[in-house]
């Protein structure tokens, strides 16, 4: 049925196309046309991407729903897309997300709301064509051109510190890719072409390698964001309005992730090895030492976003002890990942909303007059600690899982985010939910409306449906890790 | 002896846009003040014609007057570039002029000069034609400068071009009598083919004679160390003749690098690279870091044309097609970029208010959001952020100079564009984050309205679209050299 039809341009192109209508037709004055255009447009960006998955052939190890055309001939650049497991739920992931944004929103938003809209579905657009790009160029493009509308959108409807927050945001994100550039026109020196399979199946030396890996992790660790390159992250977490911490933790801390798989792992594979001890201890130092960071935070926000930083350090983790299980694990804690942090800040956006504080101690016996709201909040933040039945819980598990397989102590030092997750996230839940009411602020504020019910409820069902049955995940990237994964193994060097 | 009249059709662009001169200059002086809208037209199709003629005369490559005058696919792309950015500058410039009484017939007859000046030297095939071409060019400035003689910035800005422009002026005279000496021509073909046959012995003079003229021609295009006359000269101008400088000229310094270390001294290569290098590295690193202490718009766009000029003698210094092709690349995207960035000072500019300092563009996006994104639009491609057709530019100037091996040398350009990245993110925080101090209302005619439009726009379109530009550049360096 949907044979001919370019899908991944569609699911690119679309939400732009939307973006760019509604910053267009916005004015001032009618911010409820702008809002509903919004929301036609992130739907329909939505349903342009269901098709991938319910097309998706799960047997087939290539790229799938490609498209190729010749964009710019001087340097050999094509405009070149395709999926494979990987990144069709990451789309699928980012064009949900958007939907979600858009929605949430839809009230707080009352300055330059046509601005606002426009921004998000012009990131979500970029940030799709980040993860179908199959010419590095292309996706180099993809991959810088989202810090414009991200830019933006903490620089104008942040919070008070949001102008350090964003230009840190941006100077280091592009400072951490601007080497890869070099090392794409390097590789294309000697490839002929842009194509990442040209790159991956391109014989290099270990030195250039190194090099290489090196320029990569600049990039893809900043983004991620590893320690000890994470610190724009919870400055720009903070500053961030609602919407903005949803999409930079749900998707493009994955992009991180993504790079590592799509481009730096098969691309220096030997490097990848070799590099991996360094790897496992950054990722180590992530899970643990972070997690304490998290645990003396007085700002939620804060709070979380050092809670994501520990769990990406289950995705690198997974990664670089090379074995499938930990791959699929890493995949799918990048996916886990995105309902629960996307969730977690929207909690937190629909707390400030109503007291207009992050920090827990204004806050205290929420489940008094949100009764609705703590439920809810108790689910995400059991989902954060990684409890069974959520979709955490796989993501982590598996990856503990694999790491036993290779190291019994690395496996170890990573389950002691069943504890120390556990306790950053139930203290402050407990904090916050539980106890007397203290600020008299608190017992006013009104229990969600059905807007709010229904974001958070249909987070809750990703969480746990993917919590649950992750089979509909799994059986996608199944395939497509152990191809990945193969072509890692595989060594350059000969 | 047998004298025959050349066949004069080749320089008809030329030949055309002086009589014209001649014509409006005469023509203005029975113009009257109320009027003066004739002469600005006048000169407006001056332009077009001049660049109808090229094309209409354009074709294979030719030299007339014994070489002294040649006509490549370089030379009519280069002058066709500067026809169209002359008319987007006299649109641009006209109600600023208008409110500040400097709307008269010498600032059009001046400019036309200038725009002579640089087409005589893009097509100079020897160091006097070259040297004639600079001259106009040069002096019609010195006087565009101080075109608003009571204020004593733009005179005091004049003077000091001008001492510096003679300085450079007579660095390069120096330089190219030096090389006189060594090969016994003026002629640059016959310059290039005397130092590629290894006739030389004195190898000192001519080492000499090359060290003078890169240091006239880092002086024309701003180069460091010889880049201090540019951030005087922008902050001081009038914003138009400022505008102007900035944009039509660096076509013609990019043709008379071309001409002369290219097509004359292309056998010194091995010389000239390092210098260039040295050149290239500190205009990048000084440009971008003296950028971000600048308080004025202006002075800042003029330490970040030192910086883009780093970039544009990265290509160069390739010592490739590909390189010259991407400086030229480079370039014609600078000034575009540079068409926007001016053309939004002018357009924010009213009477007795210059919009020249950074916290004039405070809120911009609150007063107009249409002019705050095509300004953002420019910043960011003067960046080099995808997908704005700056990055590409950056793309392939970097592409070529890794191609000739220096990959430290990208490296290095590569990290100081971040620090260059800061300020340019200014302008859009200030544009963007920050309440307006100005409230007046943006109301620009509409060609200005128009033309300001397609140039932000250019900047989204060309980067979507880089191929077309690129590949004429391409063409026109291939069949030139």
């Amino acid at each position: 049925m949907f044979d001919g039809l370019p899908l991944l341009s569609l699911a690119i192109w679309v939400p732009i196309a939307a973006g760019v209508l509604v910053l267009l037709t916005g004015r001032d004055s009618s911010p409820g046309f702008s809002r509903w255009l919004a929301l036609v447009g992130a739907l329909a960006g939505f349903l342009v991407t269901l098709p991938l998955y319910t097309g998706f052939n799960a047997t087939q190890s290539g790229m799938q729903f490609e498209e190729f055309s010749s964009w710019i001939p001087a340097f050999n650049i094509n405009y070149h897309l395709g999926v494979d497991g990987i990144s069709v739920l990451l789309i699928l992931l980012t064009s949900f997300t958007t939907v979600l944004v858009v929605i949430a929103g839809w009230q707080v938003i009352q300055k330059k709301v046509a601005q606002y809209m426009a921004s998000f579905l012009i990131l979500s657009g970029v940030m799709i064509g980040v993860f179908a790009a199959l010419d590095a160029m292309l996706f180099y493009v993809f991959w810088e051109a989202q810090l414009i509308p991200m830019f933006i959108i903490i620089g104008v409807w942040g919070g008070p510190n949001r102008v350090y927050a964003t230009i840190k945001f941006f100077l280091y994100t592009l400072l951490g890719s601007l080497l890869m550039l070099i090392s794409f026109i390097y590789m294309y020196h000697l490839a002929g072409s842009f194509e990442i399979s040209d790159f991956q199946n391109l014989p290099l030396g270990m030195t250039a390698q190194i090099l290489i890996f090196i320029s990569f992790f600049l990039a893809f660790a900043v983004k991620l964001p590893m320690w000890p390159v994470h610190t724009w992250l919870p400055d720009a977490h903070v500053e961030a309005p609602t919407g903005g911490s949803v999409v930079l933790a749900a998707i493009m801390l994955k992009m991180g992730g993504y790079g590592f798989i799509r481009l730096a792992m098969p691309i220096a594979p030997d490097a990848a090895h070799a590099l991996s001890g360094v790897m496992i201890f950054l990722s180590l130092m992530a899970i643990i030492y972070i997690s304490f960071v998290a645990l003396v935070q007085t700002d939620m926000k804060k709070l979380i976003a050092y809670s994501s930083i520990a769990h990406m350090g289950f995705v690198t983790l997974g990664l670089f002890i090379f074995n499938l299980l930990g791959f699929e694990g890493a995949v799918l804690q990048m996916i886990s990942h995105g309902f629960v942090s996307a969730a977690l800040f929207l909690c937190i956006g629909v707390m400030y909303d109503r007291l207009h504080s992050r920090l827990i101690a204004d806050y205290g016996g929420i489940a008094n007059s949100m009764p609705i709201f703590a439920a809810f909040f108790m689910l995400f933040a059991m989902a954060n600690a990684g409890l069974p039945g959520t979709s955490a819980f796989t993501g982590e598990f598996t990856v503990i899982l694999a790491t036993m397989q290779a190291n019994f102590w690395y496996a170890v030092l990573a389950a002691t985010t069943l504890i120390t997750g556990a306790a950053y996230t139930l203290w402050m839940y407990k904090r916050v939910v539980f106890g007397e009411v203290v600020n008299k602020a608190v017992a006013t504020m009104e229990d969600l409306n059905g807007r709010e019910i229904l974001v958070l409820g249909l987070l809750a069902v990703a969480v746990l449906g993917m919590g649950l049955y992750p089979f509909p995940l799994t059986h996608v990237i199944q395939v497509s890790s152990h191809n990945l994964l193969a072509r890692i193994l595989q060594s350059k060097l000969h | 002896m047998n004298f025959e009249l050349p066949n004069l059709m080749p320089m008809l662009p030329e030949m055309a846009l002086l009589g014209m001169i001649c014509f409006i200059l005469i023509a203005d002086l029975f113009i009257r003040d109320e009027n003066r809208s004739v002469t600005f037209v006048m000169s407006q199709i001056a332009v077009a014609i001049t660049a109808v003629c090229i094309l209409g005369t354009s074709g294979p490559s030719v030299s007339l007057f014994g070489d002294m005058f040649t006509r490549d696919a370089m030379a009519d792309i280069l002058k066709l570039m500067i026809c169209l950015s002359v008319e987007i500058m006299f649109v641009y410039s006209s109600s600023y002029l208008k409110t500040r009484n400097l709307f008269r017939g010498e600032y059009f007859v001046l400019t036309l000069f200038a725009m002579l000046g640089m087409m005589v030297l893009i097509s100079a095939g020897h160091f006097l034609t070259l040297y004639l071409g600079l001259e106009l060019m040069a002096l019609s400035f010195y006087a565009m400068i101080a075109l608003d003689r009571d204020n004593a910035r733009a005179t005091e800005a004049a003077m000091k071009y001008f001492v510096l422009g003679a300085l450079a002026s007579g660095l390069l005279l120096y330089g190219m009598s030096m090389l006189y000496g060594v090969t016994g021509s003026l002629d640059i073909a016959k310059v290039a083919s005397v130092i590629d046959s290894g006739q030389v012995t004195e190898g000192a003079p001519l080492l000499f004679g090359l060290v003078f003229v890169v240091a006239g021609l880092a002086f024309k295009i701003g180069a460091v160390p010889f880049h201090m006359w540019i951030p005087d000269v922008y902050e001081g101008a009038p914003t138009p003749v400022a505008l102007f400088i900035g944009t039509a000229p660096k076509f013609a310094a990019f043709a008379f690098f071309m001409r002369l270390l290219i097509g004359g001294l292309h056998g010194l290569v091995a010389d000239w690279q390092q210098m260039l290098v040295i050149m290239a590295v500190l205009s990048i690193l000084v440009g971008n870091v003296t950028a971000i202490a600048q308080t004025n718009f202006k002075r800042m766009l003029a330490y970040s044309t030192i910086a883009h000029m780093g970039f544009v003698l990265l290509g160069i210094l390739s010592g490739s097609i590909a390189g010259y092709s991407a400086a030229m690349y480079y370039m014609a995207v600078y000034v575009i970029m540079s068409l926007g960035a001016f053309g939004m000072i002018l357009l924010l500019a009213r009477a007795g208010f210059e919009s020249d300092m950074l916290e004039d563009f405070k809120g911009l996006n609150q007063r107009n959001p249409w002019y705050a994104f095509m300004l953002l639009l420019v910043m960011f491609a003067m960046a080099g952020i995808p997908p704005t057709v700056g990055f590409y530019a950056k793309l392939a100037v970097l592409q070529a100079a890794l191609q000739a091996g220096y990959v430290w040398l990208t490296v290095l350009a590569v990290l100081l564009s971040v620090i260059g990245a800061f300020y340019y993110l200014r302008i859009v925080k200030l544009m963007y984050f920050d309440e307006p101090k100005q409230i007046a209302p943006i109301a620009p005619r509409v060609d200005v309205r128009l033309v300001m439009s397609l140039n932000g726009l250019a900047m989204l379109v060309l980067g979507l679209m880089p191929q077309s530009l690129m590949s004429l550049c391409t063409y026109s360096i291939m069949h030139s050299f």
